[in-house]
This record gives structure tokens, C-alpha cells and sequence, in this order.
């Protein structure tokens, strides 16, 4: 009798997808919880008090598994099913590089631009995140997904970048990168959104604008005063 | 040793993450050509081999690079992983455990003490202290959880957390000597203290942590760069 897979996140967030999608990749069952990010729960504080985000893994009575890019990792590792990460070391160390890459030098700058009032400061984080777009854009030369012919680790790394360039774009009204700008990127976010087990556990796209629309504010309250203390 | 084909460290003598790296290789007990490096006049090496964030350290294994090193560090463990030590654990569960604070360490206890070291004002570095006080803390929590009460993180011998951890260890011992500062407090995180002595006087840590006063000299020496840069604009 397996043991029960419980999966604490929150709607439209791509670091809960990427759980979501391995558990669906490697055929486990789970139950998803979803929370309210401005009234955090007793369980969610209690699994996460270190930094009380989502989203957080429960597998049977085990202690929590928290960061997303791990609890992928561990999903690959704890359960049988294709292979998330690639096999060979040397491939499995690049996909840890590029990943790290996305989060910190093409995601980060680029939620900052979209948000961000002051026009001199976005600029700033606008040209770091499209030369380090350019990089990882490369990456995908003759491949259709980041981890080759199906959908992998890095895809799912790279998924928020997906949610970037569409839904956000619509949501702030800010076409950042044109449309004749990273063909490939582009492509491949089509391609990523499409893939069977991926678009079964994301919104429609709607729904995504929607949701961020009324967060907006919030948002920009929050990106904006952070932008200060950098 | 035999097998492990070709294999080049480019690195800087006080680098955490070089330490780190130089870590793992001495457990696994690999041997590898070092190569230091000049950060203020990066060479052609480092460039090439790592054009994205030229940074140390690279690992260069058969001529291809692997950057960032906790991504060296278990590519290490897993190429070599007929050699013992193992590393990471080898339960999943573990090692997620063990690579979500080894993520930590990284993302608040690095920048922590690197605000201690660059702070300008006394006042600055007490304010950094107390931050880093919150850090330490966590880390004596984490430290109980994942030892289970024996002496490292990874349990009865130095593993992949204990690493991640203790190649920050020779820094702050240069931080005592030039600011009077103590990171790791007996008093106050007793379980991380001790583990932080018995880590310094472990075989990996005997052979791989450089000389605090090292760390010291490259301090002085940057701070005096910094103030070149400055003076000059």
C-alpha cells in the first residue's frame, strides 16, 4: 500500500507546477493543498518555518521536503518511473548549472522588470535577464525541450519563464521582450505549455491572468520595496 | 589513481566553494592537477571554461567543465561512486535533506558572514552578527536533526553536508582574529560548536581547510584594491 503524497502550494505558482508535474511524470497520486499566501496555515508554518513558502512535500510520515528544484530531485530518486533528471553525471551536473542559471540570472531579473515603477532600475534588470536568456536560449539549439525529446528537469526549472513571457506580459502590460526577440524561447514555452501531463496540471491560461491581475498590486507593493533595500 | 581520466581544478587558495570542491576530491581520494587562479586578472583558462559567471571553481574532467560547487561536488560523488566514502546519503529522503540545507548555508550563511567581513562601521558589524546569530541558530537545529546525536551532519563521518558547512570554517576563524568576532559560540550553539572543532580537526579538514591567516592577507589585499578602485573615480 503506497504511502500518501500530499503536496502544499498555492495556485499559478511555477515553483508548485514543477512538483506537480514530476509527481504526474513518475504516475504518483497526490493530494494537492492549496494555500492562501496572505493567511499562511498551521500546517504550512509547521513544514516550512524556515521559509514558509511553497511548495512543501509530505511523503507518508516523513519529515517535510521544501525548495522545489529538490523536491523534484527527490520525486526522481524515491519513486520509479522515467528518469526526470538525465542519467549520464555529466549531463545531470549541467542540468543543476543551468537551472541554478535560470532562477538566479533570467527569472529573478526579469520579475523585477516587470514590476519594478522606477523605468532607470528596470532598464538594469531588463538587459541583465535578456543577456542571460541569450545564453540559455542557446541550450536549446536542435533540442525541442531543454532535456531533449520529453519534457525534464530543466523544462520544469525553466517553466516560470513560460509563465514570463505570455501571462505576465498580458497582466502588466509590459511586452519586455518583442515578439521577434528569443524565437527559440518562444517556441519551446508553446511547446512546454502543450505537452500532455504538463497542461493538465496548469490553469488555463485565463485563469493565470485573472489571478495575477488581482494580485498585481500586491505584488508591486512588495517587488518595489524590496527593490529598495538592494 | 587509476581511471579517472584527466581531471584539472581551476580554484583560488581561499575560495569557500574551492575548498569545498578540493574536499570531496581528498574524500574521494582522487587526484587532480590544481591550478590557481588570479581573480583580480582573469585568464584565458577560466574564461574558456567557465564564460558564463568566470568564476571558481571549475572542474575540468576529461576537457569539460562542471561550474558551481555543490553541482561539482555530487558530480564528484556520483562519477567516483565506486570509491567509498559515498558523499551524499544514499537514502532519497536524506538527501534531499541534505542538499536543502546545503542550499541554506549558501543563500544566508555565506552572506551572512561575507556582511561581518565588509562591514564599514562597528556598528554595521554588530548589526550583521545579530543577523548571522538567527542563521547560526538554525544551523544547531539542523545539526541535531540530521546527526541523529553523532558527530557530523552526515552521521559517524564527514559527508556532504559537513563540507558544504565547513569550508566556510577557516573565514571565520580569520574574522576572530582581525574583528574579535565569534561566529560560532560555545555558549550559545554548543552542538555546532563542537562540531565546528571536530570538523577543523578531521582528516578532510586538516588537509583541505587553508590557514585563517591566508584568508587575512586576502582580506587586506582586497580591501586595498577596493580602495584603489574608489580613490581612482
Amino acid at each position: 500500500m503506497a504511502e500518501p503524497v500530499k503536496l502544499i502550494g498555492t495556485f499559478g505558482s511555477p515553483f508548485v507546477h514543477r512538483a506537480e508535474v514530476a509527481l504526474r511524470l513518475k504516475g504518483v497520486p497526490y493530494e494537492l493543498i492549496l494555500e492562501d499566501l496572505t493567511n499562511k496555515s498551521e500546517l504550512l508554518l509547521r513544514h516550512n518555518p524556515i521559509h514558509k513558502s511553497v511548495p512543501v512535500l509530505l511523503h507518508g510520515d516523513r519529515p517535510a521536503i521544501c525548495e522545489s528544484l529538490l523536491i523534484v530531485e527527490y520525486i526522481d530518486e524515491a519513486f520509479d518511473g522515467p528518469p526526470l533528471l538525465p542519467i549520464d553525471p555529466y549531463d545531470r551536473a549541467m542540468a543543476r548549472f543551468w537551472a541554478q542559471f535560470i532562477e538566479q540570472k533570467c527569472a529573478k531579473p526579469f520579475w523585477m522588470a516587470l514590476w519594478l515603477n522606477d523605468g532607470d532600475k528596470r532598464e538594469v534588470f531588463v538587459k541583465e535577464a535578456k543577456e542571460n536568456m541569450a545564453l540559455l536560449e542557446s541550450r536549446l539549439h536542435g533540442k525541442r525541450f531543454f532535456a531533449g525529446d520529453t519534457v525534464g528537469y530543466l523544462d520544469f526549472a525553466a517553466c516560470g519563464l513560460a509563465l514570463v513571457l505570455g501571462v505576465l506580459a498580458e497582466v502588466t502590460g509590459l511586452s519586455l521582450v518583442g515578439e521577434d526577440e528569443f524565437p527559440l524561447l518562444r517556441r519551446w514555452a508553446d511547446d512546454y505549455t502543450s505537452e500532455e501531463t504538463v497542461k493538465a496540471c496548469l490553469p488555463p491560461r485565463e485563469q493565470l491572468v485573472a489571478h495575477f491581475s488581482g494580485k498585481k498590486d500586491r505584488i508591486k507593493l512588495a517587488v518595489n520595496a524590496m527593490a529598495c533595500q538592494m | 589513481m587509476a581511471g579517472e581520466g584527466d581531471l584539472k581544478l581551476l580554484g583560488m587558495v581561499v575560495s569557500p566553494f574551492v575548498v569545498r570542491v578540493r574536499m570531496a576530491l581528498h574524500l574521494k581520494g582522487v587526484s587532480y592537477e590544481y591550478i590557481e587562479q588570479d581573480l583580480f586578472n582573469k585568464g584565458e583558462l577560466l574564461l574558456r571554461y567557465n564564460p558564463v559567471h568566470k568564476k571558481v571553481p571549475v572542474l575540468i574532467h576529461n576537457g569539460k567543465p562542471v561550474c558551481e560547487s555543490l553541482a561539482i561536488v555530487q558530480y564528484v560523488d556520483e562519477v567516483w561512486a565506486a570509491s567509498s566514502p559515498s558523499i551524499l546519503p544514499t537514502d532519497p529522503h536524506e538527501r534531499a535533506v541534505a542538499r536543502f540545507w546545503a542550499a541554506y548555508v549558501d543563500d544566508k550563511f555565506f552572506p551572512a558572514w561575507i556582511g561581518i567581513m565588509r562591514a564599514e562601521t562597528e556598528e554595521e558589524r554588530a548589526k550583521k552578527m545579530s543577523e548571522m546569530a538567527a542563521v547560526v541558530k538554525q544551523l544547531e537545529v539542523a545539526l541535531a536533526q540530521c546527526s541523529n546525536g553523532k558527530d557530523f551532519f552526515s552521521g559517524d563521518s564527514v559527508g556532504y553536508l559537513d563540507i558544504a558547512v565547513g569550508c566556510n570554517l577557516f573565514w571565520l576563524d580569520a574574522m576572530r582574529k582581525m574583528f574579535g568576532v565569534v561566529v560560532i559560540d560555545a555558549a550559545r550553539t554548543p552542538f555546532f560548536a563542537a562540531w565546528a572543532d571536530r570538523f577543523r580537526e578531521s582528516d578532510v579538514g586538516k588537509v583541505a581547510l587553508p590557514d585563517a591567516d591566508i584568508a587575512a592577507e586576502y582580506a587586506k589585499k582586497i580591501q586595498a584594491h577596493r580602495a584603489a578602485a574608489v580613490a581612482s573615480k
